[in-house]
């Protein structure tokens, strides 16, 4: 822990993202007020605390990155920070943004903008791994103030946070929720993606879509394969993959295989 | 113990009468399109004229011509949630203004449950859990305050789905463990029989007449009726020869071949009434002034099931499934002299690429011979 203050020291610094997994604090309540006990906040912009280049003990990284400024600031807070947490979708898998990279971005610009010569951005969009050593990743888009809070603790108590990456049809089970994917037939991705948000989706009867990313040992082809037996073609079962967590390895790499298999496969 | 007749109007008198022997009612009903277990307050919750339709990695409910209230097999859970929890603190610990630790167990807190409904699958089920919690060396006490207040009021099954297979597993589908009260549904109500003082207690508050012989042979016509429906069978019959052939085939090349569609998701062995694996973590407050030590329900799909001073033991599909059947069917009779798959068919139901446990077994043992 640096010595300058008497309790350990926190930042929240944001990137590309839509500020959402900041809420995982700010909607904390009490337990925003015991931690403000606990630690000293150094740099939390949403929050009204700003040194953005001071050095920190624990470092909660949002966002993406997306622009060449990105990637210096991303280096310099990575340089003064002790440990380094990315929280959510676009820190930790490039976020919905980074589907730009399966398109040309520069076509999109045009597109969207009168002139581009005012935007300055990156082809691609990555997650911060992609740029510096990551010391523990929370998934979810966004995350909550339970995950925040247990990894919090568990750096007050000088332990590496445990993330645990088992399916979501685990927490389904213990909550005693009827299975949507064999009872109703929707396409639910809980099987493949990561537990974490205590089966929310699938608790209001909605098909999960994989915004914790990927569980440990994801067995994507054959869950993709299932998604067409419930009349999904091709290229809808390669945007489930291509979704909030397209650049995560396995979801990646499962959307471009279905992406490339032809239409009269049995 | 005599046959007595409930008429399917005297039900609520059944309800009323463990309501006032002081018992909390667990029962059969429709949530979410699947027959579940939860309170039940009253008959009218019951799934009346409504039919499981169960195949592998598929479950659907329709309505029957008959107006009965247990004419389907099963849902995804029934007693095993209740008795071993999901999610459920052990101990609690804090520290006093000294700084010093307090340790508090924690013991079972919840009403003394009927249950209504239970299969001779179940049973069999239940039998099994009992073995693993109170009946080891190490004794669950919430398990056991639980299963020591629990009265069980079993249904014998009159219908059978596609996925079940109790016959061949040697379980049912005529419940043949300890009972309470047990029930066979016939025309206009139900063939009552008592198990136990407590059962018989019960009954002689309701409004029974005498079951006739015809209803009698009915109920029994109805339950052969839901063994001849079943058409899946496991090898060897569930006996301890399957397990000797399967321990024999742990290099069989449909290991990689089932773990090709296996999503390692661990819902077959979550809603197994006989799988007990869990994980323990804790639960500190942010300030750290007190903890709690909770138990969950986990998996041998998981990770962490395997994992052992810094190595993951299983880390692929192929080994983990592999752990689960052998388990399952071959070393549970080294550790409880039984089988530990009871033929409710829950595991191909609600596995979400219907993989058939009865099919993967036959592969692997179709070519051995007892010698």
């Amino acid at each position: 822990m640096l010595q300058d203050y008497p309790k350990p020291t926190l930042a929240v610094y944001k990137f590309t993202s839509c500020d959402g997994c900041q809420l995982a604090f700010l909607n904390a309540g009490v337990a925003l007020l015991e931690l403000t006990n606990l630690i000293t906040i150094i740099h939390f912009a949403e929050a009204g605390f700003v040194a953005p280049t001071q050095a920190v003990d624990i470092a909660f990284v949002e966002g993406s990155i997306s622009t060449l400024d990105e990637i210096t600031r991303i280096q310099q807070i990575r340089a003064q920070s002790n440990y380094l947490i990315t929280i959510g979708a676009c820190a930790t898998a490039g976020g919905i943004q980074a589907l730009r990279n399966f398109a040309g971005s520069n076509n999109w610009l045009k597109d969207i903008y009168a002139t581009s010569d005012t935007i300055d951005s990156l082809k691609t969009s990555y997650p911060i791994s992609h740029y510096v050593k990551v010391d523990t990743e929370l998934w979810g888009c966004p995350v909550n103030t339970a995950q925040v809070m247990v990894a919090i603790r568990s750096l007050l108590f000088n332990a590496a946070p445990q993330v645990k990456r088992d399916s979501v049809c685990m927490d389904c089970k213990r909550r005693g929720r009827v299975c949507i994917l064999v009872s109703q037939q929707q396409s639910c991705m809980g099987p493949v993606t990561q537990t974490g948000c205590g089966s929310l989706c699938p608790g209001l009867n909605r098909a999960c879509y994989g915004c914790y990313g990927p569980s440990e040992n994801p067995n994507t082809q054959s869950l993709g394969a299932a998604f067409k037996k419930l009349g999904l073609s091709d290229v809808d079962v390669a945007r489930q993959f291509h979704h909030i967590n397209n650049q995560a390895p396995a979801f990646h790499q499962a959307g471009n295989r279905f992406k490339t298999i032809p239409i009269w496969v049995a | 113990m005599k046959k007595t007749f409930l008429k399917h109007e005297h039900f609520q008198q059944l309800l009323d009468a463990l309501k006032e022997a002081g018992f909390a009612c667990i029962g059969p009903q429709v949530r979410d399109g699947a027959i579940i277990y939860d309170t039940l307050t009253t008959s009218t919750q019951l799934p009346w004229g409504l039919r499981d339709f169960q195949e592998p990695g598929s479950y659907r409910l329709e309505k029957t011509a008959e107006y009965k209230a247990f004419s389907w097999a099963n849902g995804p859970q029934a007693l095993k949630p209740y008795l071993f929890k999901a999610e459920e603190t052990l101990w609690r610990v804090k520290r006093d203004e000294a700084g010093k630790f307090i340790f508090e167990a924690e013991y079972a807190k919840a009403p003394a449950i009927a249950f209504i409904g239970a299969r001779a699958c179940d049973l069999a089920a239940l039998a099994i859990q009992d073995k693993v919690f109170i009946e080891a060396k190490q004794i669950d006490i919430r398990y056991q305050q639980r299963r020591e207040s629990l009265l069980i009021i079993a249904v014998n099954c009159t219908y059978a789905s596609k996925n079940c297979f109790c016959v061949s597993a040697g379980t049912g589908p005529k419940v043949n463990h300890a009972y309470d009260l047990v029930l066979t549904e016939v025309d206009q109500g139900f063939v009552v029989q008592s198990g136990s003082e407590r059962g018989a207690a019960i009954l002689a508050k309701l409004t029974l007449t005498p079951a006739s012989l015809l209803q009698i042979q009915q109920g029994a016509l109805e339950i052969q009726q839901a063994a001849n429906m079943q058409s899946k069978k496991i090898p060897f019959n569930n006996t301890r020869a399957l397990g000797l052939a399967l321990m024999n085939k742990l290099d069989h090349p449909r290991w990689l071949d089932v773990a090709e569609r296996c999503l390692s998701c661990g819902n077959c062995t979550l809603v197994c009434p006989t799988c007990f694996c869990h994980s323990e973590r804790d639960k500190p407050s942010l300030e750290a002034t007190s903890s709690e030590h909770v138990r969950e329900w986990d998996s041998c799909f998981t990770k962490g099931h395997s994992y052992i001073t810094g190595k993951v033991i299983r880390p692929d599909t192929q080994s983990r499934y592999r752990q689960w059947l052998t388990h399952k069917v071959a070393t549970w009779f080294e550790q409880f002299d039984v089988s530990g798959c009871v033929g409710c068919g829950r595991c191909i139901t609600w596995c979400p690429v219907g993989i058939d446990l009865t099919e993967e077994l036959s592969a692997m043992v179709e070519d051995f011979h007892e010698t």
